[in-house]
């Protein structure tokens, strides 16, 4: 009789490249970036820092609806979508708007997203995703199927998912993980663990050390990587993609990482079950300091061109939410509208009577 | 008696069977040191401890089918669902298995759970937070569906959920947590499951409804009283099984009826009270029975969340076509 589960368990170590104070720890897995992707990866991460302080400002004087803040998570979440093409398939849940962003949902739509517009959620052309997942695990088995479907049709893509630590603890993502390990579907499955699932610490969510190593059970590679290193998670991203367009099969990630704000701005109260040791700890490993670090010492970002990214981005969101206010209401009937391709009789019926209640 | 919003008669609730029967245990996300996201639970753990009142790992069909395991061991679980619109993920722990507990195994097993789930619309949630799924539950034989409208009714009908030895779902709208106060009083009491509480008296029409929309119909009962309508209203407390004798007497003496459900028109709860009355009091009916009810969409998101929830305009004017038939 033989035990594995702690051999397994020290088998999964944190891949990292960039430390805590800019330096290269890893010099092989280095990433091939030019100069000039590496300066739009730091823009993106202070852009994206900017849209979140705004979001959380804007919230508050009730001019958005629902907001999960991503401060602290820049680097897992821009790194990863740095690594896709345009033609991949995106999943994310309700934190990753900023990925959705960066694959081209514009600013204005994520604004009205926010605010339970519909046409928040309806992705332009080019844009291959479906709106934030509500439901906790459910886009880890809807990857399995676009990336099935991908592998059907030939085509040289990958489905990507993110879901958070708490998400593991659901039926969907094992089964998820597992479909896709089945049928060598091309698929990456993020899970970005930021270490609450609101309230409750990852210790409480399992009883495993790592989450990367339930990959294992599913028979998938699983790696966990640094997630406020932004070259770490970019690289590991990206030979995640490789090896599934490759044929090689799906692959679970797992980046330690930290949300800086409440669970959403829906009345959560971080004080209630984080200590501000805690806070602390995890703002001395924050992804923009340290990737700044990295590009300082390589003279290619200073002051002045992180103040202009913030002032562009600034401008870009008032733009934005001028441009949402702007968008006209969301109505019953529209609702009504998308409920089914052919009206049934019920909403026919409705159909008229709520359009006499809204043009009083 | 004390003054409380119903959330506090809900946690009152709680603490008080917890501290009457040591086999209740209370569970679910975020329910311990968070004291829930609706604060359902607040001080509870800090009261009872880690063992009585935990969290669970985010699954919900993982707390549905330890709610059933735990039964099983003699223990009365009352878990919480954080928001009802995540029961589909319990859905087979709730209908396919509790409910058919006593049945499957001749009455040697039962499940003495209490699932409880704040539900509704009306507080700009997001999309598949806010909802009305009692229908969906009540079409299950072999549990009961219970759902209070005022703190008073809150603390009652949950000490008795809890001690009902078959399996209930005890919905709580969202809207009417910290919507007004009520007298509570203090210390145990129950309200008998399957009874409904007629809240205003009135001869003239019955408006039969449960949970926020109680309230919106006895406020359309005063614009009602105003222009000479007297109306009787009744909170069906429980939604399954129905309390048919209450319904029926009120019907006969009325003899014209409005159904006001806030989830959507099609199936649902209000469909099934007015087949109910139809079969057992056509013959005193002087209008058909009608329903006011959301339209048949998902619920509205935030922004068209107003005009598409059911309000007592909407019951006034469909009194007005029952007295006018
Ligand atoms: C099926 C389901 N259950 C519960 C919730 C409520 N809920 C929203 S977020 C959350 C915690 C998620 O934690 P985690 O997966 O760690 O992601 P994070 O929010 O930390 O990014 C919970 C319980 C939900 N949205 N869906
Ligand atoms: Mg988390």
């Amino acid at each position: 009789m033989k035990h594995v589960l702690e051999s397994v368990e020290s088998q999964f170590e944190m891949f990292q490249i960039l430390n805590e104070d800019g330096k290269i720890v890893n010099e092989k897995d280095v990433p091939d970036l030019s100069d000039e992707q590496l300066k739009e990866l730091m823009r993106r991460m202070v852009y994206t820092r900017v849209l979140d302080q705004r979001s959380i400002a804007l919230n508050r004087q009730g001019r958005l609806g629902f907001y999960a803040p991503t401060a602290g998570q820049e680097a897992s979440q821009l790194g990863s979508q740095f690594a896709l093409e345009q033609e991949d398939f995106l999943l994310p849940g309700y934190r990753d708007v900023p990925q959705l962003i960066w694959q081209g949902l514009p600013l204005y739509q994520a604004f009205l997203f926010s605010r339970g517009h519909f046409h928040g959620n309806q992705m332009p052309e080019g844009v291959h995703a479906v709106s934030p997942q509500i439901i906790i695990g459910a886009q880890y088995v809807q990857a399995a199927g676009v990336a099935l479907g991908m592998k059907k049709r030939g085509k040289k893509n990958v489905a990507v998912t993110y879901t958070g630590d708490g998400g593991t603890s659901q039926g969907d993502f094992y089964e998820g993980i597992n479909f896709a390990g089945a049928y060598k579907a091309p698929a990456i499955f993020f899970v970005q663990n930021n270490r609450f699932a609101i309230s409750v610490p990852v210790e409480k969510q399992t009883n495993a050390k790592t989450l990367a190593q339930k990959a294992v059970a599913a028979g998938i590679e699983g790696i966990q990587v640094d997630g406020m290193d932004v070259l770490a998670v970019y690289a590991v991203t990206k030979h995640a993609r490789e090896r599934a367009v490759n044929g090689e099969g799906p692959m679970l990630i797992e980046t330690m990482t930290y949300r800086y704000g409440p669970h959403t701005m829906a009345g959560d109260d971080p004080t209630r079950y984080r200590t501000e040791d805690l806070d602390n700890e995890w703002e001395k490993k924050d992804p923009l300091v340290r990737f700044r670090k990295y590009l300082e010492a390589k003279n290619l970002w200073s002051e002045e061109e992180e103040n202009k990214v913030i002032e562009e981005a600034k401008e870009e969101i008032k733009q934005a939410i001028k441009q949402a206010d702007q968008y006209p209401k969301q109505k019953v009937t529209d609702l009504m509208a998308n409920m089914y391709e052919e009206l049934p009789y019920n909403l026919q019926e409705q159909m008229e009577e709520y359009k006499e209640k809204e043009s009083k | 008696m004390a003054q409380m919003t119903m959330i506090q008669a809900i946690t009152d609730a709680l603490r008080t069977e917890l501290k009457n029967d040591e086999n209740v245990l209370v569970f679910g996300e975020d329910v311990g040191q968070n004291g829930g996201v609706f604060r359902a639970t607040d001080g509870l753990q800090a009261e009872f401890g880690e063992e009585r009142v935990f969290d669970t790992p985010l699954a919900e069909s993982g707390i549905g089918g330890l709610a059933i395991g735990l039964g099983l061991q003699g223990f009365r679980p009352v878990p919480e669902i954080q928001f009802f619109g995540f029961v589909y993920e319990v859905m087979d722990s709730i209908s396919g298995q509790m409910a058919r507990m006593r049945y499957r195994s001749g009455g040697v097993h039962h499940s003495p759970i209490t699932v409880r789930a704040p539900f509704g619309g009306g507080v700009h949630t997001p999309e598949l937070h806010a909802d009305s799924l009692e229908g969906l539950i009540a079409q299950q034989p072999g549990i009961k569906v219970v759902i209070p409208s005022t703190p008073h009714d809150a603390k009652g009908l949950l000490i008795s959920s809890i001690r009902d030895n078959d399996p209930v779902v005890f919905l709580e709208h969202m809207k009417l947590y910290r919507s007004f106060r009520g007298e509570v009083p203090e210390g145990e009491y129950t309200i008998e499951l399957g009874k409904a509480d007629v809240k205003r008296e009135g001869t003239d029409v019955t408006l039969i409804a449960y949970g926020a929309m109680v309230h919106a119909s006895l406020k359309a009962a005063e614009e009602l009283a105003e222009n000479g309508v007297n109306a009787e209203v009744i909170d069906l407390r429980t939604v399954s099984p129905l309390d048919i004798e209450t319904i029926i007497e009120s019907v006969k003496k009325t003899n014209r009826a409005v159904v006001v459900q806030e989830a959507q028109r099609q199936a649902g709860i209000a469909a099934n009270v007015v087949a109910e009355i139809q079969e057992r009091a056509i013959l005193h009916l002087e209008a058909p029975v009608l329903r006011v009810a959301a339209p048949d969409t998902v619920y509205a998101f935030s922004e068209a969340e107003e005009v598409w929830l059911p309000n007592h305009k909407d019951i006034v004017e469909k009194v007005n076509s029952v007295m006018n038939f």
